[in-house]
């Protein structure tokens, strides 16, 4: 790639940071050079948020349909699966994939609902009430 | 506390965390495409039966943690590195390296580091930062990506440091000791090596998911994508393929342009040898993953969508795997003068 085709799209990152590539200049010799994205990448990104965005209104529909409990709509909103979230909270994985009932979920103490919570970084009654406060 | 360091821009976290940590002993010697190919930081492979964020598992680098220790162990110089299971200890042991003067690099993980964009943040824990010195009880961050430094408080910085999922850092720190200063000799044996080591990773891994022959089978497996997934998640999938190759950290081109600076730089230390010939057949390579990720976009921007365009896009990673394997057997013929 030559030093003036390093695209210069405004992306989402491009707007806090540039980023540095490695590109040539007219001797042939290689520089870096700054970009502020390339909209080849940026609709890559898109795809992965709209299938993201999918992911979490299934999720939603299953809690409210009583099929799920509010773990697996958070854990599809913070991009988890049951090892991640398993890591964060200390619990077995058998243990979260419990939780992910409704019957058993309701029944959970609040020592644990915490631990969730804080995995997911919000407050135990939003997730009781799946309610999302964007930050 | 505050240790003297320069922060400098990089295109890629590790090799650009590894340069910079080695900046004062190499006397600026070792530049970031320097310790990337001494590392040797380039690779392909598509791991099958393993999903990432529901699709593919391909990299175009080489593991983390890898790029470092080659490319200190190549130069000589004594490595400290440490996980830990407990935060506090982890903490404590942070504070001490700085305390002796130490700016450390630390792997994480981005989901949570606070200054990334939200569009950013997966559960991606192969990051590197430095940190280097402490100041109204904030971490001095050194983020090799960023234009700038920032700064993390203790519970940001813990949080990242130990982030859960797929090769969780657990803490990971590590940094070069004081050692002796690197020689030029040493600096040429050690992009001796890494060639050496490059090749072997790229044409010699047994097997169809690794190097170039994991990239002729990623293109054979491409244009059966879709039959085999349907439209909207092979698009996904090409999607994925392009992030991995040419998001922020790799340089561009799937790494591919890091490493032919990396070899004209090296043509320069050891004259003679053509390798700022083969240099432009990785500069080739890059730009030929880049139409091919043009292609891609087609795909998953839904404007081409027909057998013929999985076929071409399939066809474009046969091709780079053709070039790539010409380019590192020629690296691998060098009678070195």
């Amino acid at each position: 790639m030559k030093k003036d085709e390093v695209p210069q799209d405004l992306g989402s990152l491009g707007k806090i940071t540039k980023e540095v590539c490695y590109a040539t200049d007219s001797s042939g010799k290689y520089v870096t050079q700054l970009s502020s994205g390339w909209d080849v990448k940026t609709k890559a990104l898109d795809v992965a948020w709209e299938d993201i965005k999918k992911r979490v209104e299934h999720a939603k529909e299953q809690v409210l349909n009583k099929s799920a409990s509010p773990l697996l709509f958070f854990m599809e909103y913070r991009l988890m699966d049951i090892n991640i979230l398993a890591g964060y909270t200390g619990f077995w994985k058998w243990q979260v994939k419990r939780h992910l009932k409704p019957t058993v979920f309701n029944k959970l103490p609040e020592k644990k609902l915490q631990k969730y919570a804080d995995a997911f970084n919000i407050k135990v009654e939003d997730l009781k009430s799946m309610t999302v406060h964007e930050n | 506390m505050k240790i003297e360091f320069e922060h400098r821009q990089a295109a890629h976290c590790e090799s650009g965390v590894t340069c910079n940590l080695l900046r004062i002993s190499s006397n600026n010697k070792i530049t970031e495409p320097l310790a990337f190919g001494i590392g040797a930081g380039l690779f392909f492979a598509h791991i099958p039966f393993i999903k990432i964020n529901n699709g593919p598992a391909i990299a175009f680098r080489t593991l983390p943690g890898h790029i470092f220790s080659r490319t200190c162990k190549s130069l000589g110089i004594p490595v400290t590195r440490k996980k830990f299971s407990s935060k506090e200890r982890a903490e404590v042991f942070l504070q001490e390296c700085l305390n002796n003067g130490h700016p450390v690099g630390c792997q994480v993980g981005v989901y949570y580091l606070p200054y990334f964009p939200k569009e950013y943040r997966f559960h991606f824990n192969a990051h590197n930062i430095i940190v280097y010195g402490m100041e109204a009880d904030k971490y001095l961050i050194s983020d090799p990506i960023m234009e700038n430094p920032t700064t993390m408080d203790s519970y940001q910085l813990e949080r990242v440091r130990f982030a859960k999922g797929v090769l969780a850092p657990k803490g990971h720190i590590y940094f070069p000791e004081n050692g002796s200063e690197i020689t030029d000799e040493q600096i040429r044996q050690a992009i001796k090596n890494g060639i050496k080591k490059n090749v072997n990773t790229m044409l010699y891994i047994p097997g169809s998911f690794a190097g170039v022959a994991g990239i002729r089978n990623t293109g054979k497996k491409i244009k059966k994508w879709r039959d085999k997934l349907g439209l909207q998640k092979a698009g996904s999938y090409l999607a994925q393929m392009v992030r991995m190759q040419e998001e922020i950290g790799t340089g561009g081109g799937g790494f591919r342009y890091i490493y032919a600076a990396f070899l004209q730089e090296a043509d320069s230390w050891l004259p003679g040898n053509r390798l700022a010939e083969i240099s432009e057949m990785f500069t080739k390579a890059g730009d030929l993953w880049r139409a091919a990720a043009v292609q891609a976009a087609g795909i998953y921007k839904g404007r081409i969508s027909s057998q013929g365009d999985f076929d071409l896009m399939g066809d474009y990673l046969i091709e780079i795997s053709a070039l790539e394997k010409e380019a590192f057997l020629a690296l691998k013929k060098i009678k070195w003068q």
